[in-house]
């Protein structure tokens, strides 16, 4: 008797029309939906506006920018020198590229060569950092859906590298290590020895997880197939790196433009073929192998030799020498209070981090600050293609895409 | 002048501004009507190729009579190689051309651009503020006349006052 008197309050039955008792179409409508600001994995701070049609995705809005600081602003205020640990902070997990993708850039606007050892050393840091990007994007894309052990296991052998870089730069994570013109210092006898314990403890590992996830029918289920995006669109969103090389465009900047010691060494890029989250996992997998390999190339290859170009109108001087030499000391305190003057003219130097084309635009007016200095974030661009990539996929699919493309908000909001 | 340079040249004899290559990069300054078109020819022609957009930016000259440039930058994938193609907007009329509809990826980039520089993008599907908040009403952080540390907003709060 109550179930009958809720159905008539509840769909109102016209009395005029008793046959309308029985069940009127069900009203649809679609739901818009906030997702965030600061949802658990949209991997920073981040809010979505879906439309949604039950549960599948019609259009999505992100809606960035919450950790917007004016990076670039600060750029123009500071020396090239200052600007290095702004650039630490913007992809927080992976410092050293960013540092990388900067040096690289002013390099390329003062046309400064860097010594062989340099190179080398720079390869190598950078290839470790490839792996503890990998590493942490792994473990958060499974953790997010809903593989937990395999954070765990990321997690141990990411902790080995950061206390690695710990001992080289004294960070964990702001690393600021590299310089305009080489690197802050050598590898210790120490360092090369546990980096080659790592590089042989490693490989089995990465066996390991694949085990983990490879036979997993729900991570199977949530990856294949999921977030499909062609080849032709990827390429027109300007998307780059693993997220590209998904879709099977061989786009490698290392291979494409070598620089630094990658033409030296000799290694795959990996190309998937469905574009889709599985194959970019996939991807990403393959070149934690790749990564293991041109370290050791490097390893085995580096001659001794200086570190840093001896250009004294731009680089620092080392340490011990400025102590003892007055020249040195000069040539310090100059660099630090008013910085280098660079060439007037503008350079654009794009470099392959892990999460794909990380590139400076640097307009100089011949001062001792950038002019004009434009980030081309990989994250940023990556998010311009999230609405195209969700439309039709489920909610819960969202998390996987900000996943996959190994968003970090530091880097997209600048 | 760069083969690149060279072929646009010719093919847009009103349109080029003039040409430039500085440690590897080429540059191709065009006027601002023809922005569209040049770029509809630089993704179409066989001989261009340029199927990937790198970046949208924008640089602020206040001396200048036009006071904005506008830069693009484009990669071919299948070429392998580059462009800089720059424009000039004075600050009157602050609108150009938007390339959304050749490069999808050019959305949330000239967005960025509108957000920082103030730069309109004409036929933009969706030109609001992206890293800003909507209500922003200071102006646009990146131009040259904004102050680094913001128009004073932060010395109206309380707890500073309290201290002096």
């Amino acid at each position: 008797m109550a179930f009958e008197d809720q159905r008539t309050t509840i769909y109102k039955v016209d009395p005029e029309h008793p046959e309308s008792e029985t069940l009127p179409a069900l009203r649809t409508e679609e739901l818009l939906l906030n997702m965030g600001p600061q949802h658990p994995s949209t991997h920073g701070v981040l809010k979505v506006i879906m439309e949604l049609e039950g549960e599948r995705v019609v259009k999505s809005t992100p809606v960035m920018g919450y950790l917007h600081r004016g990076v670039e602003k600060l750029a123009e205020d500071g020396t090239y020198h200052q600007f290095i640990p702004h650039t630490d902070r913007l992809d927080y997990v992976c410092a050293m590229y960013n540092n990388f993708a900067y040096c690289r850039a002013v390099e390329k606007l003062l046309d400064l060569k860097v010594p062989d050892r340099a190179e080398y050393l720079r390869t190598i840091v950078a290839e470790v950092q490839r792996i503890i990007g990998h590493l942490f994007w792994l473990s958060a894309q499974a953790l997010d859906i809903g593989a937990m052990t395999v954070f765990f296991y990321c997690f141990r052998d990411r902790e080995i590298l950061l206390d690695w870089f710990d001992e080289l730069c004294g960070a964990r994570l702001t690393t600021s290590w590299y310089r305009i013109g080489g690197v802050e210092r050598d590898l210790t006898p120490s360092l090369i020895s546990k980096l080659k314990a790592f590089l042989d403890y490693f490989p089995p590992k990465i066996d390991e997880y694949q085990v983990f996830l490879e036979k997993n029918r729900i991570w199977l289920a949530r990856t294949k197939g999921i977030a499909v995006i062609s080849a032709e669109d990827a390429v027109n969103f300007g998307l780059s790196g693993p997220t590209l090389r998904g879709s099977g465009v061989d786009y490698d900047l290392r291979k494409y433009e070598p620089y630094s010691a990658y033409p030296k060494c000799e290694f795959s890029v990996p190309v998937g073929k469905n574009g889709d989250t599985y194959d970019r996992y996939w991807i990403r997998m393959m070149e934690l192998y790749e990564s293991v390999k041109i370290i050791k190339q490097c390893l085995e290859q580096m001659q001794e030799g200086p570190v840093m170009a001896e250009v004294p109108s731009v680089t620092f001087p080392p340490k011990q020498r400025v102590f003892t030499n007055l020249e040195s000391m000069i040539q310090q305190f100059k660099l630090f209070s008013q910085g280098f003057k660079a060439p007037p003219g503008e350079i654009y130097c794009g470099t392959e981090a892990h999460k794909g084309e990380l590139g400076f635009y640097i307009v100089s007016t011949g001062g001792g600050k950038p002019y004009r200095l434009k980030i081309r974030a990989p994250s940023f661009i990556h998010m311009g293609a999230f609405d195209h990539m969700a439309r039709g996929y489920m909610i819960s699919d969202a998390c996987t895409i900000f996943g996959t493309y190994d968003i970090v908000m530091g880097e997209c909001d600048r | 002048m760069h083969q690149l340079a060279k072929r646009i040249q010719e093919s847009f004899t009103s349109g080029f501004v003039g040409a430039s290559e500085w440690r590897g990069d080429v540059a191709v300054t065009v006027t601002r009507d023809k922005v569209h078109d040049i770029a509809e020819f630089l993704r179409d022609d066989p001989g261009m190729d340029f199927d990937y957009i790198v970046h949208v930016s924008s640089v602020d000259w206040p001396d200048d009579e036009e006071r904005f440039e506008v830069v693009w930058e484009f990669y071919s994938i299948r070429k392998r190689h580059r462009l800089r193609l720059k424009t000039r907007v004075p600050e009157s009329d602050c609108v150009v051309d938007s390339l959304t509809d050749l490069w999808k990826g050019a959305d949330f980039m000239e967005r960025e651009v509108y957000d920082m520089m103030g730069i309109r993008f004409r036929n933009h599907p969706d030109l609001r503020r992206i890293l800003l908040p909507d209500d922003f009403a200071e102006g646009y952080p990146l131009r040259k006349d904004f102050p680094l540390r913001g128009k004073g907003w932060r010395d109206t709060f309380e707890f500073l006052d309290e201290r002096s």
